[in-house]
């Protein structure tokens, strides 16, 4: 088993670096890069916790090999926003709505939520909950969840600017 | 199960990325078993996470162009393996021409893993569970299965010949999915029985009819998750086959259906409620194909 070397595009910013092949995304993200936002939870699929944006799609980085990701666009939660002052729509909609609690879960939620936004701007609650069907909470029951989305979705509207994933995804 | 499970993959491998499908076939020759294909990766990393696989050879084909398309044509839709879930999820056509594989599809795991899974790495793992299988075998669809020496195809339902095991040969790799279009007047559902949407089924069933006059003809009834492998319910469509669907015959349908699946009583469910639910959707998918003909569609 050879080393390779990948150039990734991460939260706005080309990175390169080496991986072995049965290197997993998570881990490079975690322990080489020390972006510890991305939560390893399950391993196998079920929870979501490890969810980032590869080329603007939600998908899980525990089952994702780095190696793969060579030449493409890689965000995690990191990338939304650098501080307080900058918060997403959807993170402010999140801590409003009281959508957090041990915040285990949060940034896979955020990210899965995000996608959905940029991908249907006005979702029912419905629509809302199928799509983050795959993010587990042992926490919140979900219900405040669910009205973090909405409320992030109505303020989105209301204030005719884009979608709160419009600009942020975009690194 | 879960106990077994690491955050690393304790396997060391050859890593190969192919562009075409002639290079990924070369290294499946010269590797043979030791090699495995890695498409989404969502089932088979995992597997190599708790050690149950651990090939010495990783031949990773999502970069492989030529295995990643969806084709409407004349007699039919031919999907490339490679294709990942979501993309079918959003294909007018499948929807259109395929509605029971489009629900299918749609209420597998969640979006994360559609993202990455594909129809062919579906079909591969050959779970007894595979919710692409029924719909695929009611649909008629073909697999076409390719290696150094030549191509062959098969039907989607002498694909799977036991839980994990399909009847490619060691060198052979699955590289497309034909659907065939279905008659005028036929209607097509897809029902899963499962904890959860994200759980896989605990039953799941396809139907497809269509309609001549009062009756139904071409019955084609797929179930999941009841037997070794998806298996075809005969009797149950032979019951039907060339008769008015009246509802006493749709519940006896059921009833029949029931008696001939081989289910077992695992960790999602047991033997008899299997057999009990069975019953149920086999009527209900049956009543829904034929609402969507009678509406008029075609699909």
């Amino acid at each position: 088993m050879e080393p390779r070397v990948i150039r990734f595009r991460l939260n706005g910013e080309w990175v390169r670096l080496s991986v072995m092949p049965n290197e997993l995304l998570i881990n490079v993200l975690r322990e080489k890069l020390h972006l510890t936002g991305t939560k390893y939870w399950c391993g196998i699929g079920e929870c979501g916790g490890c969810t980032v944006l590869l080329d603007g799609e939600p998908v899980l980085s525990c089952l994702t090999l780095a190696v793969d990701v060579d030449g493409r666009k890689v965000t995690t939660i990191e990338g939304l926003a650098t501080g307080e002052d900058d918060l997403t729509p959807l993170q402010r909609a999140f801590i409003e709505e009281g959508a957090i609690q041990c915040g285990f879960c949060t940034p896979g939620f955020i990210l899965t939520a995000q996608a959905l936004l940029r991908e249907n701007p006005n979702p029912t609650e419905e629509e809302i909950r199928e799509y983050v069907r795959g993010n587990l909470c042992r926490c919140t029951g979900y219900v405040s969840i669910i009205r973090a989305v909405k409320r992030a979705a109505s303020e989105a509207v209301k204030s005719r600017r884009p979608g709160p994933a419009a600009g942020a995804a975009s690194g | 199960m879960n106990r077994f499970n690491t955050h690393i993959i304790p396997v060391a491998f050859e890593y190969h990325e192919p562009r075409t499908i002639r290079e990924a076939l070369e290294l499946l020759a010269r590797w043979g078993e030791d090699a495995k294909i890695l498409a989404g990766g969502t089932d088979l990393l995992v597997q190599m996470k708790m050690r149950r696989v651990e090939p010495k050879c990783l031949i990773n084909i999502k970069g492989i162009p030529e295995l990643d398309y969806i084709r409407e044509g004349p007699t039919g839709v031919r999907i490339g393996a490679a294709t990942r879930l979501r993309r079918l999820e959003r294909s007018g056509a499948i929807k259109r021409l395929f509605p029971a594989l489009h629900r299918a599809i749609r209420w597998m795991a969640s979006v994360q893993v559609r993202n990455m899974a594909t129809i062919g790495g579906n079909l591969c793992n050959a779970s007894p569970a595979a919710d692409t299988a029924p719909p695929l075998i009611v649909y008629g669809a073909r697999v076409k299965l390719a290696s150094v020496s030549g191509e062959r195809t098969l039907p989607v339902e002498d694909f799977f010949t036991g839980p994990g095991q399909t009847a490619m040969r060691p060198g052979e790799m699955l590289t497309e999915i034909w659907i065939p279009r279905q008659p005028e007047v036929t209607g097509s559902a897809f029902i899963k029985v499962a904890r959860t949407a994200m759980d896989l089924a605990k039953v799941n069933v396809a139907v497809a009819l269509t309609l001549k006059g009062w009756s139904a003809f071409n019955v084609r009834i797929a179930l999941g998750s009841v037997a070794p492998t998806p298996m075809r319910a005969r009797e149950a469509e032979a019951a039907l086959e060339g008769r008015p669907p009246t509802e006493d015959l749709l519940r006896r349908v059921g009833e029949i259906a029931s008696e001939e699946i081989r289910p077992i009583t695992d960790v999602r469910s047991t033997a008899e409620y299997r057999r009990e639910v069975t019953k149920v959707i086999v009527a209900d998918a049956l009543r829904e194909a034929l609402g969507m003909v009678r509406v008029g569609g075609v699909a």
